[in-house]
């Protein structure tokens, strides 16, 4: 799976760095990368986990910036 | 009006300043009323920072920002530096506020740039014209583009004829005229006439959701100096927070007539300078100005690993054929003898007007009329050598110099590169048409600026003759040139080039993208020419060059080149900031103004330093 997100309100740079590397840690992702210039979250990871890599992947965005939404994109 | 999160938090941050103003005006030593007044602004400035610290604790998050602010504010009031606490806090927000405004800006400016998004297309459905999204379009439909409107998606003129804008694709000024037939691209816009036209490619696969998607993941690959920021903000704080916690401590217990107020304040001024922010923010910043930049020109980089890697660029390696020429085989020259020179070029004409060759139809093309073919009888085409045929019952023989040979004719060799068809009437030679491919117009400067721009080697590889190879590359100036190579051999020329360059220096291939993916591949950076429209192109290579012109090669380099100096200059001087001021404190010689100036005050530099990026007027 690929899926990519918005995260509305990123104001912190080096909480995307934070962001990106606590989600590339998770089980299952085998890539994952957040840009700051365009808020835009890409997790690359297996299908049979997909839910749960996004429930984690909320969590963790949740953790560095509470203030931040995750939208689809 | 509605106020944005910005304006609140301006407003907010200035009414404190004022509060803050008044107290230092009105301070009285050791007052209570005083240190009063100091919180206050202190607490309406700072709040919100004091209330996320306290909420990421909770959430297991300890060297964040906020929670480093308020700890080296806290303890400002406790030593009692009431006035350097709020300060720390006034300055810290004044430079988040600035921060932000300058990443929504720069935000806004690439959207804007990438503002080429349709949005609704008109479609022909039966009798009626619907307004849809152009999602729902599908392949074979015809759509209606009206003068000032967007293209929505791909699609071929089926009526109608306008100039088009594609300046938001290539960068491109100069306008294109369309008529019936010709293909219109998704992302231009119809600038005078109505054109309908049948959609080609859906949506998804039209050339302008590719180029929105390409650009807007640009750049999620990130470059070594994001990964070096990166790694080093993972270790900083930590390790300044631990020592500023030794500083605070160890002193004075061990040293006789050290206070702890002395040296509490000396680690304050640790935390102050402890967020890596503005290295961290500075740095995508200027390379997402940097892409950005380049996009506007019509340069698609694919990744800010790819901009880092094209200021590195030592070699530069050309394909001819469609890249330094135009591909297109034309009349060069028309050397006659004896007759006009109009005269013989419809002798030619005539005379080939019946084979399907390139070098046929470049000489229809040149004659421009067309052919009358009760003017022509009795054609014989000689494999290899030519053709023969009765041209208003004179005998006209047209081919190469062994079709002269074998007629008996005496003929010139002309001079020139390209091939040459002789001409002959009833017998005698009339003289000779040179057909070649054309050298790009801005070929010859493009390599001018390579070398301006330092790169070492220029080269070319070609299928092409050596004759012809060796003449294109002594007009333009390149470095080598290799010629008459397969396919397979152009790898192989790479393999020998990569030796060439120094461990850390990266060539960079040049191609159309059409029958060169694996030397695209096989190159640090795949660049690949007149990506407008071709797939094919758009996914082998690194660059994406939407024009046809090679110099723009050199307008990337030089942007990659800015873009790095920014980004080396942002990292040299705030760590040498934060470095002199860290020993300072630690000495005892810098005070909290210091501190604040090496965090807010560089980030703010770094800032505006890497928001040049995106003025890219100064390079052409």
């Amino acid at each position: 799976m690929k899926k990519t997100f918005r995260l509305e309100g990123l104001g912190c740079a080096n909480c995307a760095a934070k962001i990106e590397s606590a989600v590339s840690k998770l089980a299952g992702v085998s890539a994952a990368s957040v840009n700051f210039m365009t808020t835009k979250m890409v997790i690359e990871g297996e299908d049979a986990h997909a839910d749960e890599i996004v429930t984690q992947a909320t969590a963790i965005v949740k953790k560095f910036e509470p203030d931040v939404i995750v939208r689809k994109a | 009006m509605k106020l944005s999160e910005n304006q609140k938090q301006l407003i907010k941050t200035l009414i404190g300043a004022a509060v803050y103003t008044v107290a230092i005006i009105t301070r009285v030593e050791g007052s209570l009323f005083s240190l009063g007044a100091f919180l206050v602004a202190y607490f309406i400035i700072g709040g919100d920072v004091l209330l996320r610290a306290v909420r990421n604790i909770s959430h297991g998050q300890i060297f964040d920002e906020n929670f480093l602010m308020s700890i080296a504010t806290i303890g400002a009031f406790i030593v009692g530096d009431f006035a350097e606490a709020v300060a720390v806090m006034l300055f810290y927000q004044v430079g988040e506020l600035f921060q932000s405004y300058a990443v929504d800006q720069s935000r806004k400016s690439i959207a804007g740039l990438m503002n080429i998004r349709p949005d609704y297309a008109t479609v022909q459905r039966g009798e009626l014209l619907a307004k849809v999204d152009p999602d729902e379009v599908k392949v074979d439909e015809t759509i209606v583009i009206k003068p000032g409107e967007r293209v929505p998606l791909d699609a071929i003129v089926l009526s109608g004829s306008s100039s088009v804008d594609t300046s938001a694709l290539t960068g491109e000024s100069l306008p294109r005229d369309v008529d019936a037939g010709d293909p219109l691209l998704s992302g231009c816009i119809n600038i005078n006439g109505l054109l309908t036209a049948r959609v080609t490619k859906e949506y998804g696969e039209s050339t302008v959701s590719k180029i929105l998607d390409l650009v807007e993941n640009a750049s999620s690959k990130k470059s070594n100096s994001e990964h070096f920021i990166t790694r080093f903000a993972h270790y900083y704080t930590p390790v300044v927070v631990i020592v500023a916690v030794l500083l605070g401590l160890i002193p004075p217990l061990l040293i006789p007539g050290a206070t702890f107020r002395e040296w509490i304040y000396r680690g304050l001024i640790f935390l102050v300078i402890s967020c890596p922010c503005a290295l961290v923010i500075s740095i995508p910043l200027s390379f997402f100005g940097g892409i950005g930049g380049a996009s506007k020109r019509g340069i698609l980089v694919k990744g800010s690993n790819f901009l880092e890697a094209l200021a590195q660029t030592e070699i530069v390696v050309f394909d001819k054929t469609g890249t330094l020429t135009k591909g297109i085989f034309e009349v060069q020259q028309i050397i006659a003898e004896g007759i006009g020179a109009d005269v013989l070029l419809e002798l030619a004409a005539y005379a080939e007007s019946y084979c399907n060759h390139p070098i046929s139809r470049s000489l229809q093309k040149a004659y421009q009329k067309p052919i009358d073919n009760a003017r022509i009888s009795d054609v014989e085409e000689i494999s290899g050598h030519g053709v023969t045929a009765r041209v208003d019952n004179a005998l006209v023989a047209a081919g190469n110099a062994k079709l002269m040979r074998r007629l008996g004719i005496e003929y010139k060799e002309p001079d020139t590169i390209g091939t040459v068809v002789h001409v002959a009437k009833d017998g005698v030679y009339c003289g000779c048409i040179v057909i070649a491919d054309e050298v790009k117009e801005d070929a010859a400067r493009a390599i001018q600026e390579l070398k301006a721009a330092n790169i070492r080697q220029t080269v070319m590889l070609t299928g092409d003759s050596k004759q012809i190879g060796e003449r294109v590359a002594a007009q333009l100036g390149l470095d080598s040139v290799y010629t008459e190579l397969l396919p397979a051999d152009k790898v192989a020329k790479m393999e020998e080039l990569f030796a060439e360059k120094s461990p850390r220096g990266k060539l960079a291939f040049v191609g159309d993208g059409i029958n060169d993916a694996p030397v695209l591949a096989r190159a640090d950076i795949g660049i690949a020419m007149g990506g407008l429209g071709s797939d094919a192109a758009i996914e082998a290579a690194d660059i994406v060059i939407m024009t046809d012109e090679p110099s723009k090669i050199a307008t990337a380099i030089r942007v990659s080149q800015k873009t790095l100096r920014i980004v080396k200059q942002n990292i040299t001087f705030a760590l040498l900031v934060k470095g002199v001021v860290l020993v300072l404190g630690a000495l005892g010689i810098a005070t909290m103004w210091a501190a604040i100036f090496a965090d807010v005050g560089v980030a703010i530099l770094a800032i505006l330093n890497a928001i040049r990026m995106l003025n890219m007027k100064s390079i052409k």
